[in-house]
């Protein structure tokens, strides 16, 4: 492994992004397609129904699902033109390996996995098996999820696996396990729409999960108060009876007076708070100075409005908190979050008809990916890699010796930076991104540069597949069947609509021979994706995550199943503790203390901004699928960097002036879009992009203790305005997507 | 088409509820899907206003009761059927003056200058033939564009009152797409 293969043009001009604006072969036999299948949108985690045209085993269109009770057709435009992603121009159709000097040469199945096993073994027998890591993603099914679990500890025996979800909202899910010993949305998001107040706190659902504004709007026409916690002024924060601009970093001070003032009111549910409860008096002592006044200091929101949103929180009868990465990515997301969870338990108000808190995930299965044990410290079924009892549990299930069995590893961040020491020596990656989506991304690249071998399984070759020794050609989310578990725990069946192009193969069975050339073919042998649900069902049963009584059947029958449901005659369970048993060790809802910490890096005199990031709606994540579709790079072609005017007014700064952006980090050059609807002591870049264009390179690596999280929403950052207009966005190299 | 024709349902009504679009251009990218407008776009997504508000605005034909477009076009090659759709321009007769771009009055017929035609929504004709909703209304994730009976939208919306009814100046225009205005409206004055 060393650098780029040949130049980035090089590898461009040849496996793209190109921009696909209709099929490769045409709109042929769209009017009179051969099958119309039945699944959901490959994107966010509201993983809207939908139905796929087929014609001659490739997608040529979609129609909308009305019957899919969540989205009754609706779509954002990601989902209306996923479509065009089958038969790509840029779709690996058959292994590819890294050629010195000229890029990459399509290989047979034969060459890449004899070359890949063996490097595997070399670097395993040389420096040990936790030398030789894996990074999945949460695209992936639960099928997938699980089998890449159980393949890093039962053929690769590294305790090395993370996934991509560390980048997401795993803040929120070590939050839910705190304090419910449970970790997903307590509803599903029908309680939504008949919620007395919302409030959202950093998430822009509009962009990042348009389908679930429906909900939002509806429960306004229904007479629903909405509080929008957001540095930016976001379309649903646009028509909040409340919106608290907050300073990035802060959002723990917020919550903190916010529950100070609930005490000092008494708008607290006593009778919850003393029968299902525990941790209340040193959670509210650890904010008793928490005045207004403070909080206003600290997070710039005047103290006003901060009383009239605990008084509007108080005094309802009915709410639903939700929060996105807005509050979890930060070097204190966990804090950040059980300060929701402390105001959503001192008034009672879950477990009960339209009353619910959550998060948003923002990946298409975010919350099966995070619970069937691709984390370097989980077991499927949400189980803890470190408990005696759900090692051995686990251990039988797949038919090995628990003493075998590796321990908790290194968390995503934590592996690139072993990558980057040389502690690491190989690398297998699925459907993750790192050189766009990881923090502080000059380092991930340098890392990548010290591996000894790395193997992609991807369907696209995105940025860091640039770097690899082999790229085994997967296949995309129509290609292969499973189930995936949208953000309201609801799991569904994702069908699939073609087989792979070319010589793809699905990714389950590249697993399967990986496996099996590593010698534990027997522990792999399914038959199809229902034998690897039918062996995560037990794996996860009597777990929190109980999956036990769904079935393929039963998903498609019924629309989905919400999970838990431990038995075959079970329903399912859309709204959870309603019985208010809690799933922590004596019963009960935990408070926490979360007292107030300031951000990694505060600004200063020479970096006096703060720089956050976040999503368009066009784009989806480090934009390896979307940044591929015309339509969506034509509505929003480049990265804009949001600055107030009266801090633009300060630099000189006009609309499309270019702006260099300068972190101890990293540096970059963006075209100023001059909004008033954002902070003035902030600027906003979207992360979509890789390259020169790419936000990640400015964003810093701080972790969360708990949840090993970066800080992406907060880093300080200095402008440097550079007297001239940007060029028109369709000649950015953003644009090119290179 | 006479068969399908006779699933046209209409007490079905196209709602438009400016307060709810988040821009994200959903109908957009959908309405490109019709199979009748060669993967052009006949709705369109605007700013308000960008450096003060994300608000945005959507604008989709109309279908006027007593078209401009239609009548001022010299070809006779729009026309408006019996369900109250005013069609695209017909290709065979469409000589590109531009004539109905400029007469209507909300902005909504495009020239297609490479084809030298103009084009504008037939109310996805294909499909609400076929008892569908467009395209557009059908995707649309915040419920900005809906497609359905009056009734239900009243339901919907205990807030808001459809208007189709709009006066420009002396003139005042009757339209097949309702606007969602606050509870209590009649009509919308436009200047
Ligand atoms: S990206 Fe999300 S909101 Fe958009 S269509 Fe897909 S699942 Fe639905
Ligand atoms: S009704 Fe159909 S043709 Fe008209 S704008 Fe909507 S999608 Fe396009
Ligand atoms: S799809 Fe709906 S919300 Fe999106 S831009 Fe169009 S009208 Fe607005």
């Amino acid at each position: 492994m060393a650098k780029l293969p040949t130049s980035v043009d090089k590898i461009v001009e040849h496996y793209g992004p190109h921009k696909a604006y209709a099929p490769k072969q045409g709109f042929h036999g769209r009017e009179d397609p051969d099958k119309l299948v039945k699944t959901h949108c490959c994107f966010c985690g509201m993983q809207c129904g939908i139905q796929l045209k087929v014609k001659d085993n490739t997608v040529v269109g979609f129609e909308p699902w009305m019957e899919f009770p969540f989205n009754e057709g609706r779509m954002c435009p990601k989902g209306v033109v996923r479509y065009l992603q089958n038969n790509h121009p840029d779709r690996l159709e058959s292994p590819i390996e890294r050629v010195e000097g000229e890029g990459f040469k399509p290989v047979d199945w034969e060459t890449a996995m004899s070359k890949t096993v063996s490097e595997i073994k070399r670097i395993q027998s040389t420096y040990g098996n936790d030398a030789f890591a894996i990074l999945s993603g949460v695209s992936l099914t639960n099928e997938l999820s699980y089998m890449i679990g159980k393949f890093a500890r039962v053929a690769l025996k590294t305790a090395n696996i993370d996934y991509n979800g560390r980048l997401c909202m795993v803040s929120a899910g070590a939050g839910n396990k705190k304090a419910f010993g449970r970790d997903r949305t307590s509803n599903s998001w029908a309680d939504l729409k008949h919620a007395e107040v919302i409030m959202i706190c950093g998430s822009n659902v509009s962009e990042t999960f348009p389908t679930l504004i429906h909900y939002i709007w509806e429960a306004r026409d229904n007479g629903a108060k909405l509080i929008v916690v957001d540095p930016r002024e976001t379309p649903v924060a646009r028509t909040a009876d409340l919106h608290l601009s907050i300073r990035p970093g802060t959002d723990s001070a917020l919550y903190g007076a916010m529950l100070q003032q609930l005490v000092e009111n008494d708008w607290l549910d006593h009778n919850f708070i003393d029968n299902h409860t525990s941790g209340f008096e040193e959670t509210i002592a650890a904010v008793k100075d928490y005045s207004l006044e403070w909080a206003e200091e600290v997070t710039g929101i005047p103290a006003e409005s901060i009383r009239q949103a605990a008084e509007m929180w108080g005094k309802a009868g009915t709410s639903f908190l939700m929060h996105a990465r807005g509050i979890e990515h930060h070097s204190k997301g966990v804090d950040n979050v059980l300060g929701c969870i402390n105001l959503v338990l001192a008034t009672g108000r879950i477990g009960k008809p339209y009353c619910g808190y959550g998060t948003i995930t923002g990946q298409g299965n975010g919350q099966g990916g995070r619970e069937h044990g691709h984390k370097c410290d989980q077991l499927p079924g949400n189980r803890d890699i470190t408990n005696p009892e759900h090692r051995k549990y686990i251990a039988g299930v797949w038919g090995i010796d628990e003493k075998e069995m590796p321990g908790k590893g290194l968390t995503a961040y934590e592996i690139v930076e072993a990558i980057h020491r040389g502690e690491i020596k190989g690398l297998i990656s699925i459907c993750f991104n790192p050189v766009v989506s990881l923090p502080n991304n000059n380092m991930v690249r340098e890392a990548l540069e010290k591996l000894e071998f790395y193997v992609a399984i991807d369907f696209f070759l995105n940025e860091t597949a640039r770097h690899a020794d082999i790229v085994l050609a997967g296949a995309l989310h129509e290609e292969e069947e499973g189930t995936g578990t949208t953000a309201e725990g609801r799991v569904v069946k994702i069908n699939a609509a073609v087989s792979p192009p070319g010589n793809a193969r699905t990714d389950a069975s590249i697993l399967q021979e990986l496996a099996a050339r590593l010698g534990v073919g027997d522990k792999f042998a399914f038959e199809n994706s229902e034998a690897i649900f039918n062996e995560l069902r037990v794996a996860s049963k009597g777990s929190t995550v109980d999956y036990y009584g769904i079935t393929y059947e039963k998903i498609e029958k019924n629309y989905g199943v919400f999970w838990p449901c431990p038995s075959l005659d079970h329903p399912g369970t859309p709204r959870l503790w309603e019985d208010k048993k809690f799933e922590t060790p004596d019963g009960k809802a935990h408070f926490n203390p979360a007292p107030y910490r300031d951000p990694g890096e505060p600004t200063d005199k020479e970096y006096p901004v703060v720089l956050t990031t976040g999503r368009t709606v066009s784009q989806y994540l480090s934009g390896t699928q979307t940044r591929r579709l015309g339509k969506l790079m034509d509505s929003y072609p480049e990265p804009l960097l949001e600055i107030h005017p009266s801090l633009a007014q300060q630099y000189g700064i006009k609309e499309r002036d270019l702006v260099k952006v300068v972190t101890r980090r990293g540096e970059a050059e963006f075209p100023a879009q001059v909004v008033t609807t954002i902070r003035a002591d902030t600027v906003f870049i979207p992360y979509h992009w890789g390259g020169r264009k790419s936000a990640n390179q400015l964003t810093i690596g701080n972790l969360d203790p708990i949840s090993k999280i970066p800080e992406y929403k907060v880093c300080a950052c200095k402008l440097v305005p550079l007297g001239r207009k940007a060029p028109p966005a369709s000649e950015s190299d953003a644009y090119q997507s290179k | 088409m006479a068969e399908p024709e006779k699933n046209f349902q209409p007490d079905m009504e196209f709602f438009v509820d400016m307060q709810r679009c988040i821009g994200c251009r959903a109908c957009e990218a959908a309405c490109a899907e019709c199979e009748t407008n060669g993967q052009e776009t006949m709705i369109h997504v605007n700013y308000v206003d960008r450096a003060h508000s994300a608000q945005t605005t959507v604008q989709v034909c109309m279908h006027c009761e007593d078209p401009a477009c239609a009548n001022v076009c010299p070809a006779d090659a729009i026309a408006k059927d019996s369900n109250g759709v005013v069609h695209s321009a017909n290709t065979s007769r469409c000589i590109g003056c531009s004539n109905c771009v400029l007469a209507c009055p909300f902005g909504v017929p495009k020239k297609m200058e490479e084809a030298e035609l103009m084009m504008k929504c037939n109310l996805c004709y294909d499909r609400t033939s076929v008892g569908k909703k467009p395209m557009c209304a059908t995707v649309c994730p915040s419920g900005a564009l809906y497609f359905g009976t009056r009734e239900e939208m009243r339901k919907m919306r205990p807030n808001s009152d459809p208007v189709n009814t709009f006066k420009f100046g002396a003139q005042t225009v009757n339209t097949k797409v309702n606007v969602m205005m606050p509870k209590g409206s009649t009509e919308l004055r436009v200047h």
